[in-house]
């Protein structure tokens, strides 16, 4: 008999006299917790994203050019990672090195890139969560990985969500999903967060208007 | 079960020692009444916990339910999307199915996430047995690993390990497994971090094999998550060409929907934040970005076992999270390492007699090593009844009765008077010299005493079965005293 078969008749045995749970489930909890404005939401994004240690920065469209710019510039980035179809204009004012991602790439090639700049999926406004799918805008998960600066562009209020019920409506399964709450960190060393451990140890949220 | 800890003292010796020890006393008060406080903050945020908790419980109890079912499916999701389905009935079946995938990839060095099911069927030893050479790659597991030493907490293994001592392992073990430790390393936890960072990153890079476990799988769409802190988990999860997952049969959600209750509970529950820092989720594999080869090795190890007890099957709702280990009175003097076990805490106490059988000394003694306050039972994000299991588990070890053993029915005998007694008497005897233990066992004794049996369960059955028991008190002597200073001040 196969592990298979051996495990899968354990299974049916331990249950033979439990009666079948076809009832369907009552989901009691709510969708969102409070209240808000579309404004406020955003607002509570931005607080959240914060709180856990991600530095946030409100743009309209025209300006965030510049502003990729000037936080590239001010962490000394000489080199930047770009996904496949990241809007050209954006980092049209940015004169560091583009690397562009490919399959091509090597971690230890990436090692040595300074930033990653991208887009999201989706933005969990009661968590201070970016979700990232593997969409053009934002590539193959490693480029946000082994880089040391993230800054990640999002559109509000159309990518933002309240709660991780509605963010969870948005995505797709079937695409590789990152979840990311402020920048890498441990509870490790006597069940105290330190931020700054394998992932980027600075992330940047660009919210974006318009 | 293998990873019994070889040559383990029962759990009242084993945790006497440790009451010995200032040092682990105080890591482990400051670490668990740290954690203790936030999670109750980031609990309290959310007005709708008790709805979520009881949606968890739901969710969970479903499925163990139709286990058999949504084991098929997640086998044809995971399938259909690339990956590879391998199924273990214990720890070493597994451990040579992940030991032949390594082979197979001409590689002899690994990178892991932390993961309790490996560590369950103590895969890093068999790898090293076969010539493979397993990295930790998450912070605590690192510092076990390098001080070679043993997990003492779920989520937090080297919690016995203040910042102290975890510099001085990082100083004189970091150069045997790679990158030396910076010099001038202090005691400053970012410091300590940044070390870590540097002495994983060239394995990271140059990893071709990752192995993980994971925290849950979607059975409709063959999904695998995994939570975690530091991304070390992001790193094994997409940097390497192989990606072998070893999955207890338990961790299975039906839907991706139900992932929603999970992730709320699940961070708040663990580290007491509203939301982990990375969480990952795959599906078979992605053309060109992540592992092209993907295997999910599915484990049973005891668990098809616990299914079996009407009573036990409720300790595989657990997510991990390890909040009962935070509230325990007993965790909280004895550590981790008392209980013997990968598991510790009230969850380890309930988890490790079931999957391992109570034949040893101290997985017979485990049912005894907490004084039934309940804390547990309040903060568990599925709502595991841990003293219900305590009870009936000290039941089965002193009265015997029918269990199933590796998929066989077996009837246990009873442990007359011998092993079980003598650890329960240790165990009541370890209370009574630890007031703090025992005045929460007393205060939920008297909450819960409507539910309290006529006889007492566990070795005091002979005694009571001739004798009504005393009703309870409706509050304890101790608070009654507290309350009233023996009737000095009046009742407030
Ligand atoms: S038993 Fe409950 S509280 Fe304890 S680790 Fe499991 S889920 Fe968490």
């Amino acid at each position: 008999m196969s592990s298979r078969e051996r495990i899968l008749g354990r299974v049916r045995r331990a249950l033979a006299d439990v009666p079948a749970d076809e009832a369907p489930l009552v989901r009691g909890y709510l969708r969102e917790h409070g209240r808000r404005s579309t404004a406020e939401t955003v607002e509570l994004l931005a607080e959240n994203l914060a709180d856990y240690r991600a530095i946030v920065h409100r743009s309209t469209d025209g300006q965030l050019p510049e502003l990729l710019m000037r936080l590239l510039g001010e962490h000394g980035s000489g080199s930047v990672v770009v996904p496949p179809e990241l809007p050209a204009y954006w980092l049209e004012a940015v004169d560091a090195t583009r690397i562009h991602d490919r399959a091509a790439n090597t971690p230890q090639e990436l090692d040595r890139v300074d930033s990653v700049v991208t887009g999201c999926a989706v933005a969990v406004a009661e968590t201070g969560t970016i979700v990232l799918d593997g969409s053009p805008d934002q590539g193959r998960r490693r480029i946000t990985l082994v880089p040391d600066h993230h800054v990640c562009v999002v559109r509000v209020p159309d990518q933002v969500v309240s709660s991780v019920p509605q963010a969870l409506e948005r995505l797709d399964p079937t695409r590789p999903l990152t979840w990311i709450s402020g920048p890498s960190a441990t509870s490790d060393i006597e069940l105290d967060r330190v931020e700054g451990v394998h992932g980027p140890r600075t992330l940047e949220v660009v919210l974006v208007e318009g | 079960m293998s990873g019994t800890f070889v040559g383990m003292p029962a759990f009242p010796e084993a945790a006497r020692t440790a009451v010995r020890n200032p040092t682990l006393r105080g890591n482990l008060r400051h670490a668990t009444h740290t954690i203790r406080d936030k999670r109750a903050r980031a609990v309290a945020e959310l007005d709708d916990w008790a709805a979520l908790r009881e949606a968890g419980k739901r969710i969970k109890d479903h499925t163990l339910r139709h286990l058999d079912r949504y084991l098929v499916q997640v086998e044809e999701a995971v399938t259909a999307a690339g990956g590879t389905v391998h199924w273990a009935a214990d720890a070493q079946e597994a451990n040579a199915i992940v030991a032949r995938l390594v082979k197979e990839t001409g590689e002899s060095e690994v990178v892991k996430v932390k993961s309790m099911a490996t560590q369950e069927t103590g895969l890093n030893e068999a790898l090293e047995a076969e010539g493979i050479r397993a990295y930790e790659t998450d912070l605590a597991e690192l510092i076990v690993q390098l001080g070679k030493d043993r997990p003492s907490h779920i989520l937090v293994p080297a919690i016995h390990r203040n910042r102290g001592e975890i510099r001085d392992i990082f100083r004189s073990e970091m150069s045997e497994w790679g990158r030396p430790a910076p010099e001038g390393l202090t005691d400053t936890p970012a410091e300590l971090a940044e070390a870590a960072r540097l002495h994983l990153r060239e394995k990271f890079l140059r990893a071709r094999v990752g192995v993980s476990g994971a925290n849950f799988m979607v059975a409709e769409t063959g999904t695998l998550v995994v939570v975690e802190s530091e991304g070390n988990g992001r790193m094994c999860l997409t940097l390497p060409e192989t990606l072998i997952s070893v999955v207890g049969i338990e961790k299975i959600v039906p839907k991706w929907q139900d992932l929603e209750v999970f992730l709320q509970t699940l961070p708040r529950s663990s580290t007491a934040e509203r939301m982990n820092p990375y969480t990952s989720m795959w599906t078979g594999t992605t053309d060109e970005d992540g592992p092209r080869t993907f295997h999910l090795v599915l484990l049973d190890n005891g668990r098809t076992d616990t299914l079996a007890d009407e009573v036990g099957r409720q300790a595989l709702r657990c997510i991990r999270c390890s909040a009962c280990l935070n509230v325990c009175p007993v965790y909280e003097r004895a550590g981790g390492h008392a209980y013997g076990s990968v598991y510790p805490g009230p969850i380890g106490a309930i988890l490790s007699p079931q999957l391992r059988g109570t034949g040893s000394e101290i997985d017979a003694s485990l049912p005894y090593a907490s004084s039934l306050c309940g804390a547990c039972y309040e903060v568990c994000p599925v709502a595991i009844d841990i003293p219900e299991v305590l009870v009936h588990l000290r039941e089965r070890v002193v009265q015997g009765g029918p269990a199933v053993r590796r998929g066989n029915r077996v009837v246990l005998k009873p442990a007359r008077g011998h092993a079980a007694e003598r650890a329960a008497m240790r165990a009541a005897q370890w209370a009574f010299t630890h007031p703090g233990a025992l005045r929460t066992g007393q205060r939920l004794a008297s909450r819960t005493r409507r539910l309290h049996p006529r006889t007492l369960p566990g070795p005091g059955r002979a005694w009571s079965g001739s004798r009504d028991l005393p009703e309870v008190p409706a509050e304890p002597f101790r608070d009654w005293w507290q309350r009233t200073r023996g009737g000095k001040d009046g009742a407030k």
